[in-house]
């Protein structure tokens, strides 16, 4: 069958169109939805008071610490075996065997689906090491998989600090370290930065990795041993058992507006940096 | 040799150290995850874990192929939302709208990836499911809901991948299509879409893992009973729904054919990333 080019090219641009404005509309309503129902709920005091009555009642105070002490925890381990990764990887050595092996375990490491995450940190750090339900238990869960992103982040942030630079310095009579302490990982930073962003927003968004090793206390927590609840698990038990819609909506409010707003920093920042380089 | 020269060999030691703390990682979890899963598999059988149909941890009988066809079906389901409307996205940013709009939506897109998937799941038990219950009929939680919210999900890591490949595609390529005289979309059709295909099908690769992977959002709506559903609209239950929602409070046998459940799902990622290694490494050549 023939069909006229320039109507089958009229048809597929208005079928395009149609698509990308569902597209667009889908995921634009999806946040309206949750911000219009939710933002009502949300003030001062529905972010300063502790949960009362499972969630029933009152604010998210509670979960807003879990959710920043979990997710400093978890960054604080994983950023600095991000950054030496990469650094070796760019740095300290050629393409060989072993950076094929260590890109490869990094990429595989990011398919991991989190509820293995989840899996292998309640049996590991839970139950078998003792931890408990505990901050100390969800965080290395979330650092391991938060490892991969700031890994790639870092060694593209690094790759694209011109070469001259280490000429520079290596002239000057600089050792490696200190080329890459003083001068490399400086120019790099906001690029690295990107990715630690990345994840933290990852980290806060994260339920399936975080209600098995973290747990889901609603108490102030107290030491990295205790259990703690992060808004997103906070959101999934109140919205899954019903016990209070509103304040569900208040929850998830507040948690896309801190993720989105953490994107749109990591968004910004990568942009001024790819744009100082190229 | 000098103190300075030997800090550097020590600096050095240390940072290969630390670079194999990925690979390390993922080595503890696979081995921990095989050696609390594999052995019970091998007391009752592969095939009885593989093939059984009857899920009754409590009378030793493990039979995961409703789950298993479960996440296969909602997973497909996924790409048939998903692929679509992901493609249609990315081949209007390149090849048809303005570089303006392609500025302005491209970084939304990707920052909608964000949205954490317990807010997908919600949204799909406040809007989706009833709509499906009173106009199509059944219980509403159905592998037709599960199918459009992991579509929905997986539409960003589409869109932004596959926009890439097609953006890699040289501007030649289409100009030469263009002077012989085809249209734009025939250009894209048989120019530039071949040209990026290999990007285009890792990028499906990704999305089929992150919808098989995801958790959350399909408790929430996908009704979690234990059979192999007859129609689009009966409730389902996936490999990953059934860690979570029995993982609380299994112990012994129980938990161990949770970690069998978890070593299937398991070896299914690991065989779609390596897919999706493989197509990108192709790209590369």
């Amino acid at each position: 069958m023939h069909i006229n080019p320039r109507l089958e090219e009229a048809v597929v641009k208005v079928l395009l169109w149609l698509f990308t404005l569902i597209t667009v509309f889908v995921l634009f309503f999806i946040i309206f939805y949750i911000l219009k129902h939710g933002l009502p709920v949300v003030n001062y005091q529905f972010l300063t008071t502790d949960p009362m009555d499972m969630g029933k009642s009152g604010g998210i105070y509670t979960t807003i610490i879990g959710t920043i002490v979990l997710t400093l925890v978890a960054i604080l381990i994983a950023t600095p075996l991000g950054i030496g990764t990469a650094i070796y990887l760019t740095e300290y050595t050629r393409e060989n065997k072993i950076t094929k092996i260590i890109r490869f375990g990094s990429e595989c490491l990011a398919g991991i689906p989190s509820i293995i995450f989840g899996l292998f940190g309640f049996i590991l750090f839970v139950t078998k090491l003792k931890f408990g339900w505990s901050i100390i238990s969800g965080s290395l869960t979330l650092a391991f998989m938060i490892l991969p992103t700031i890994i790639r982040t870092s060694e593209e942030a690094i790759k694209s600090v011109p070469y001259n630079f280490r000429e520079v310095s290596y002239s000057l009579g600089s050792t490696q370290w200190q080329t890459v302490t003083k001068v490399v990982l400086p120019s790099a930073l906001p690029g690295i930065l990107t990715g630690v962003i990345l994840s933290v927003g990852r980290s806060i968004g994260e339920t399936a990795a975080v209600i098995f090793t973290a747990g889901s206390a609603l108490r102030l927590p107290t030491s990295l041993f205790s259990s703690s609840r992060t808004m997103a698990v906070h959101f999934y038990i109140m919205a899954r058992e019903g016990i209070s819609m509103p304040n569900a909506y208040g929850t998830a409010a507040v948690l896309i507006i801190t993720i989105l707003i953490i994107n749109i920093v990591a968004y910004r920042l990568m942009h001024k940096f790819i744009k100082k380089y190229s | 040799m000098t103190r300075l020269e030997r800090n550097e060999r020590l600096i050095k030691i240390a940072l290969l150290v630390i670079a194999c703390s990925a690979v390390s990682i993922l080595a503890v979890i696979t081995i921990f995850i095989f050696s609390e899963g594999t052995p019970i598999m091998f007391k009752y059988g592969f095939k009885s874990f593989l093939l059984g149909l009857d899920w009754y941890p409590s009378e030793q009988s493990f039979g995961l192929l409703p789950m298993i066809i479960g996440s296969l079906m909602v997973t497909c389901g996924s790409l048939i939302v998903g692929v679509p409307f992901g493609l249609a996205c990315a081949i209007f940013l390149t090849e048809f709208s303005s570089r303006r709009l392609r500025h302005i939506l491209k970084p939304i897109i990707e920052l909608l990836a964000g949205i954490p998937s317990v807010v997908y799941g919600f949204i799909g038990v406040v809007i989706l499911v009833p709509f499906i219950r009173e106009n199509l009929g059944g219980p509403g939680l159905s592998v037709l809901a599960a199918s459009i919210i992991l579509g929905i999900m997986i539409l960003p890591t589409i869109i932004s991948i596959s926009i890439d490949s097609l953006q890699a595609v040289p501007v030649s390529y289409r100009e030469g299509s263009i002077a012989l005289g085809a249209t734009k979309w025939q250009t894209t059709k048989m120019v530039t879409l071949k040209a990026a295909r290999s990007g285009i099908i890792a990028s499906i690769i990704l999305g089929m893992g992150r919808a098989i992977g995801e958790t959350m959002a399909v408790i929430m709506i996908a009704g979690n009973a234990i059979n192999i559903p007859n129609s689009v609209l009966a409730p389902v239950r996936t490999l990953t729904s059934n860690i979570a929602l029995e993982m609380g409070y299994a112990s012994g046998e129980h938990r161990e054919a949770l970690f069998a459940t978890g070593v299937i799902l398991f070896v299914i990622i690991m065989v779609l990333n390596t897919l999706a290694n493989l197509t990108s490494a192709k790209r590369k050549a």
